[in-house]
């Protein structure tokens, strides 16, 4: 599904490199954590996936199913089934809720030569998915993010993942900011789009999300490299220990 | 003191080219009287600080630039609304593509009519409110408008009228010099929504002036024509009584030169004056707001809500006072005019200004020139959504704090529409 070759990333702006060859596979079906230090490049690799302004890219590939998404317009790279689950999703004034995810699920379908959805088969099929996450009507109309809190802007995310079906998901430190009752509501919200065609990459600091959304595959990033892969028991390993035995095992 | 030389020779010379319309006694005497003070005044030029962002060059001249016809090839806006209709062609009344001129609760005339009349009301307001506006910043050319207009509309409304009075403006001929001026006058307790569509002329001058009565209220819905050549100076005056209402919007898309004036007086005690205006503009682009609110009275709130769009070197301006009498205490004063600049070649300038003589006084204003919000514009890319549309669901956005000043839901999904519909077919 998603294939990372040797991938190297500066900031544009500067000359600082953050990720220096990231070699990652995650096929479809499965679940990959990675873990790591603040710093260790992990939201880079996020942001450089989904194509966010700022980074360059010195060395190596990425590609979904094959297509190199490095070479796309982040919304080509939506439309080719990239999800990004953003750690701060952004509140955006003016826009509501309900138009935002209408405009977006037909800009894909659109964009993959597919039949837009009706307005009533979309408000169908939002209502249905919104219930599951708990999120109200009220939540649906209000511009996108605004006057959220933390727990809803990343039920929001989950929502949006639902209805555009992507076939690799990313999720960026969903669980930051999140209790214990928000992170069950969101995890079980992933949980219900694991399937056997899709991949997800989900980033995290902490073990207790993966308690939820239990990974096949766990990675641990530092200094920009992956410097370890194990199963579910080295986030546990993390958890016990912290990152400073694995961290100075692979020096 | 004499007027400057250049701008002397140019008020005589487009006050020679004037065809100074007949009337009876009343009307010949307002219009004369209004051609002293443009003599007295002189029309604006370069020099003059109220012209300081835009050249009223083009205003003035004795003959109207010409603007190329434009078919919008759409369904006008409020097509599918129940109102009157009046229309008018370069600035023509045209009484077969009107709709009757009755409508319970307002008596309507054509001012041609009114003004040949001996005896009517229109002569305690007919240039009334103008000349009140021109302290203390001459507006010569609402002057020269009260002056020469030959024709425009004449409202007196009695009672809560039922649907809007729509003046509908059609451009036919690029070369067309176009002056209206309408006269509202509202009893007390009186409503009435006005709204007014279409570019009018290749040069357009409209006065209008609205005289609102104790407890009445006056909602105004203004979009103005698309065609891009077209030019236009705008003047509303009112006057407002105890009570009242005065709901002002405008929508402006296109248009080469655009200056929208308004002089409001709150003259009766808890009167509510709201202005606003959404402008989008893409290349040769010149429009202005300037906005003068006057508190006299106690209590009163007001409010301008100003906001334009844009891009390939399009200007906007905004002049905008709020005046705040002795006595007017406990007002409620708000100004804020804002721009999304979608490149660097386009500019906003603004002035906005506060002159306070009461010291119980709420009086807030702000002023900002900002990019498109690039942190918006790649969340909603990463969700697939192409940059154009991206960057349009964001203009609507910024534009909606203006558009929500349109209370009548039908009427601001209208608009909501149009503009809508006009970023989609500007992507083609």
């Amino acid at each position: 599904m998603l294939e990372i070759k040797n991938l190297h990333v500066e900031l544009a702006e500067e000359d600082k490199s953050i990720l220096k060859g990231v070699n990652l596979s995650v096929g479809a079906g499965t679940v990959h954590a990675i873990m790591g230090p603040n710093g260790s490049g992990k939201s880079t690799l996020s942001y450089v996936l989904a194509g966010r302004d700022g980074y360059k890219v010195t060395q190596g590939s990425a590609t979904l199913e094959g297509a190199d998404i490095l070479a796309m317009e982040p919304e080509e790279r939506a439309s080719a089934g990239l999800f990004l689950a953003f750690q701060y999703p952004v509140e955006i004034p003016g826009v509501g809720n309900m138009t935002f995810l209408r405009t977006a699920v037909n800009a894909q379908r659109k964009a993959r030569g597919e039949e837009e959805m009706s307005a009533t088969e979309f408000l169908k099929v939002i209502r249905a998915k919104a219930k599951d996450l708990k999120i109200d009507a009220d939540m649906l109309k209000r511009p996108v993010n605004v006057g959220f809190s933390g727990g809803e802007k990343k039920r929001n995310e989950i929502l949006q993942m639902a209805m555009l079906e992507p076939k690799m998901c990313i999720l960026d430190e969903t669980d930051s900011g999140l209790d214990v009752d928000a992170m069950k509501l969101v995890s079980d919200g992933v949980n219900a789009l694991r399937d056997a065609g899709r991949g997800f990459l989900v980033i995290t600091h902490y073990q207790r999300l993966l308690d939820h959304i239990k990974p096949d595959v766990v990675h641990i990033m530092a200094d920009g490299r992956i410097v370890k892969t194990g199963g579910p028991e080295l986030a546990i390993e993390v958890e016990t220990n912290g990152y400073s035995d694995i961290l100075s095992e692979v020096a | 003191m004499a007027l400057p030389e250049a701008k002397q020779s140019a008020t005589e010379a487009r006050i020679a080219a004037l065809d100074l319309p007949s009337g009876a006694g009343w009307a010949k005497a307002a219009r004369e009287s209004a051609l002293a003070r443009v003599v007295a005044m002189g029309l604006p030029d370069r020099r003059d600080e109220y012209w300081k962002f835009t050249r009223p060059d083009t205003l003035v001249q004795p003959v109207a630039p010409e603007a190329a016809l434009f078919d919008p090839h759409e369904t006008p806006i409020f097509d599918t609304l129940d109102r009157l209709r009046i229309v008018f062609v370069d600035g023509v009344f045209d009484p077969e593509a009107s709709d009757d001129l009755t409508l319970e609760g307002v008596a309507i005339e054509p001012l041609a009519d009114a003004t040949q009349a001996d005896i009517h009301w229109a002569r305690d307001l007919y240039g009334v409110l103008e000349t009140r506006g021109q302290d203390p910043v001459a507006r010569t050319l609402a002057a020269l408008n009260t002056a020469a207009a030959p024709d425009g509309i004449v409202l007196h409304v009695t009672g809560k009228v039922s649907k809007p009075v729509n003046l509908i403006y059609h451009h036919k001929s690029k070369t067309s010099d176009a002056m209206l001026h309408h006269l509202v006058k509202l009893d007390p307790d009186a409503s009435l929504t006005l709204l007014e569509t279409g570019p009018g002329a290749a040069r357009l001058n409209t006065v209008t002036e609205v005289d609102v009565a104790d407890r009445a209220a006056f909602h105004h819905v203004r979009v103005q024509g698309r065609d891009h050549e077209r030019r236009a100076v705008t003047h509303l005056f009112s006057r407002l009584g105890e009570e009242s209402a005065f709901k002002s919007f405008t929508v402006t898309v296109n248009g080469m030169l655009t200056r929208n004036e308004c002089v409001i007086e709150l003259t009766g005690d808890d009167a509510v004056a709201h202005v606003a205006g959404a402008a989008m503009g893409d290349g040769d682009f010149q429009h202005d707001d300037t906005v003068f609110v006057t508190h006299d009275a106690e209590r009163c709130e007001s409010r301008q809500v100003f906001k334009k769009v844009l891009r390939n070197g399009a200007t906007g301006v905004f002049q905008g006072k709020i005046l705040v009498k002795a006595g007017a205490q406990k007002t409620d004063g708000y100004q804020i005019s804002q721009s999304l600049l979608l490149d660097g070649d386009s500019q906003f300038l603004a002035k906005p200004e506060l002159e306070i003589y009461a010291d119980d006084v709420v009086c807030s204003h702000g002023s900002t020139s900002g990019a498109i919000d690039e942190e918006a514009l790649f969340y909603l890319r990463a969700r697939g959504v192409p940059h154009e549309i991206a960057t349009d669901l964001l203009t609507l956005a910024f534009l909606a704090e203006a558009v929500e000043e349109v209370e009548d839901e039908a009427l601001r999904e209208e608009v909501v529409g149009h503009l809508t519909g006009w970023l989609e077919r500007r992507r083609g």
